[in-house]
């Protein structure tokens, strides 16, 4: 799997883009929408102009057009073939590539049982489900074998529960096969869900690129760090094991269990969307603290709350509406719940 | 076929149903003013039958058919050939599009005079009308049904290695197939209508020629049964092509 460089590329959205993936990786772009994510896809896969160099294991690829980049691409829309059948899309690429009638039948078979479609087989595009669809897509990109994958926001048509269905067997199929992959997301907890590295774009440029929690603690800039949601970064000041992957973390006075094996801890990072607040006790038995507002900065429809628990500050952000229902104001008491699969320490 | 369509079709037949009946009705009853000239429906079918029998009506149809058929074949492959060129290649297109802008708007029939000169009255001049006839619209159609086709199709054909020729033969043209069909139907009713006027004016032949044999012997049951033909082929060719799209993209539409 080839090492993917872009360097200083320039078009009509991307503004000097350097950006190099590691074979095998799974890169995620993340950026508000016009930062220019699908058009560096477009850019790999040759479908628009720039100016720069694109390498693909240390040779340029800049004058290789589209259909001979060998680039699997699984387009935002998808955009499968409406006049053909499942078969037929998803062995589009090969007989593209003039393979014997036997190689194509062999690879289709193989993608069907992989990503489970067999029984699609002679259905067309406008009887298949979104999942359909996708899985659909993702076979018709990954059947010539492509040096690189490429994904458009490939699960933001689809319902939470089948996108993170999705979004688990894409990760384990990618682990599988080792393809290169790049995905383009604007929703953090995919990218996390999903990536070995997370390049956050902005405004045509590359702002920072590294894992997951490196973006949360050390963000580069303070445009990175308001878009990925100003985290709040509790201090740990000891740890201890509690077994079957998780630890409990001393922050202050808050004792903090996080899911974590390996390192000690030096920070817990939890955004500001996943801390819960709450005017009865939750039921849960960690993670939960009495504290008071201290402070309500509103935004465009949330909330953020401010609250003094134990003599560190969490910030909660809540939808207005909600945080309308509950009256809370300056001095107002209140229950606050850090999700447990939500906090991210930081080694 | 379905129950639905069944009653469907069975209520669609009731107006024209009674709308023959009225007829036959009024011109039965004397209700027509000047009735010599306005024959009852069944006299109409008599009269056609009477042509179908002596074989009038074969020795006028089969000359029409085969212009039109000849004519429209030719037109629809040019017209299809030049607009897939056309809406595939900006250049082509940017190079035709004003001159077929410019002769579009021509009638089929403003051609007639220009055409009897060059050609003459021979055979050649009624299917050159309708090759005419047929040629520009659907060649507008072709074009416009391959420029509205989706990039995003082309853009996911040449990632997937497709060549330029393949991308427009595999995907372009069958995602473009509704629009030419669109142009094909309603180019097949024209070419009748278009016949019937240039075999009037110039030719002593075909259904045409009859309707104007049938005015000058001021048979009227004649004209109407010419024009019972006419709105019947016009039909069945409007109706074949919806038939074959519909066959076509009935799967994926």
């Amino acid at each position: 799997m080839p090492r993917v460089e872009l360097r200083n590329i320039r078009n009509f959205v991307c503004q000097g883009v350097d950006l190099e993936i590691l074979p095998g990786e799974l890169l995620v772009l993340l950026g508000p929408n016009g930062a220019g994510k699908t058009t560096l896809l477009n850019v790999i896969a040759g479908l628009v102009g720039y100016e720069g160099s694109v390498r693909f294991d240390g040779a340029s690829v800049d004058a290789v057009p589209a259909h001979e980049r060998r680039v699997g691409y699984v387009f935002q829309d998808l955009v499968l073939f409406p006049h053909l059948d499942v078969m037929s899309n998803v062995a589009y690429g090969l007989r593209a590539g003039r393979r014997s009638r036997h190689e194509v039948d062999e690879r289709v078979k193989e993608l069907f049982e992989l990503l489970a479609i067999s029984h699609l087989a002679g259905r067309y595009p406008a009887k298949l489900s979104g999942g359909e669809k996708q899985r659909v897509a993702l076979a018709r990109a990954l059947a010539p074998h492509p040096r690189i994958l490429l994904l458009d926001e490939p699960f933001s048509s689809l319902d939470e529960q089948t996108s993170r269905f999705l979004r688990a067997e894409l990760r384990q199929l990618q682990r599988d096969l080792g393809t290169t992959t790049v995905i383009v997301t604007h929703d953090l907890t995919e990218a996390h869900e999903v990536a070995d590295r997370i390049a956050v774009v902005q405004d045509g440029v590359v702002e920072q690129i590294g894992v997951y929690e490196e973006l949360l603690c050390s963000p580069r800039s303070q445009k990175v760090a308001e878009y990925l949601g100003s985290p709040n970064l509790l201090e740990c000041l000891a740890t201890r094991s509690l077994g079957h992957g998780l630890v409990e973390a001393v922050c202050g006075r808050l004792q903090v269990v996080v899911p974590h094996s390996g390192k000690a801890i030096r920070r817990v990072v939890v955004l500001p969307r996943d801390v819960l607040i709450t005017l009865p006790r939750p039921q849960s038995e960690v993670n939960v603290f009495q504290g008071t507002v201290r402070k309500v900065t509103p935004r465009t429809g949330t909330m953020l709350t401010h609250v003094d628990v134990g003599g560190s500050e969490l910030v909660a952000e809540m939808p207005t509406a909600l945080f309308e229902s509950m009256r809370l104001q300056q001095g107002s008491e209140v229950f606050v719940e850090l999700r447990l699969m939500k906090l991210t320490a930081d080694s | 076929m379905s129950a639905q369509r069944r009653y469907d079709r069975l209520w669609g037949a009731i107006p024209v149903v009674a709308v023959l009946a009225l007829w036959e009705l009024v011109t039965r009853l004397d209700f027509v003013p000047g009735g010599t000239f306005f024959p009852p429906f069944s006299a109409v079918v008599l009269e056609l039958y009477d042509l179908a029998v002596t074989g009038v009506l074969a020795q006028n149809f089969l000359p029409s058919l085969r212009r039109v058929l000849i004519g429209l074949a030719g037109g629809a492959v040019a017209g299809i050939l030049v607009g897939t060129a056309m809406g595939w290649s900006k250049s082509v297109g940017s190079t035709l599009g004003p001159i077929i802008s410019l002769l579009y708007p021509i009638p089929a029939l403003g051609w007639l005079p220009l055409l009897m000169i060059w050609i003459g009255i021979n055979e050649l001049l009624p299917v050159a009308v309708i090759f005419i006839c047929s040629f520009f619209p659907i060649c507008y159609t072709t074009a416009t049904g391959i420029k509205s086709v989706d990039r995003r199709y082309v853009q996911a054909a040449r990632t997937l290695g497709s060549s330029d020729t393949r991308v427009l033969t595999t995907v372009v043209l069958p995602l473009a197939l509704p629009d030419i069909f669109t142009g094909l139907r309603l180019e097949a009713g024209m070419a009748w209508r278009v016949i019937i006027a240039a075999e009037m004016v110039a030719i002593p032949t075909g259904i045409g020629a009859l309707l104007m044999r049938g005015e000058s012997l001021l048979r009227v049951d004649t004209i109407i049964a010419c024009l019972l033909v006419l709105s019947v082929m016009c039909f069945c060719f409007e109706r074949f092509f919806i038939l074959v799209e519909h066959r076509i993209t009935e799967h994926w539409r």
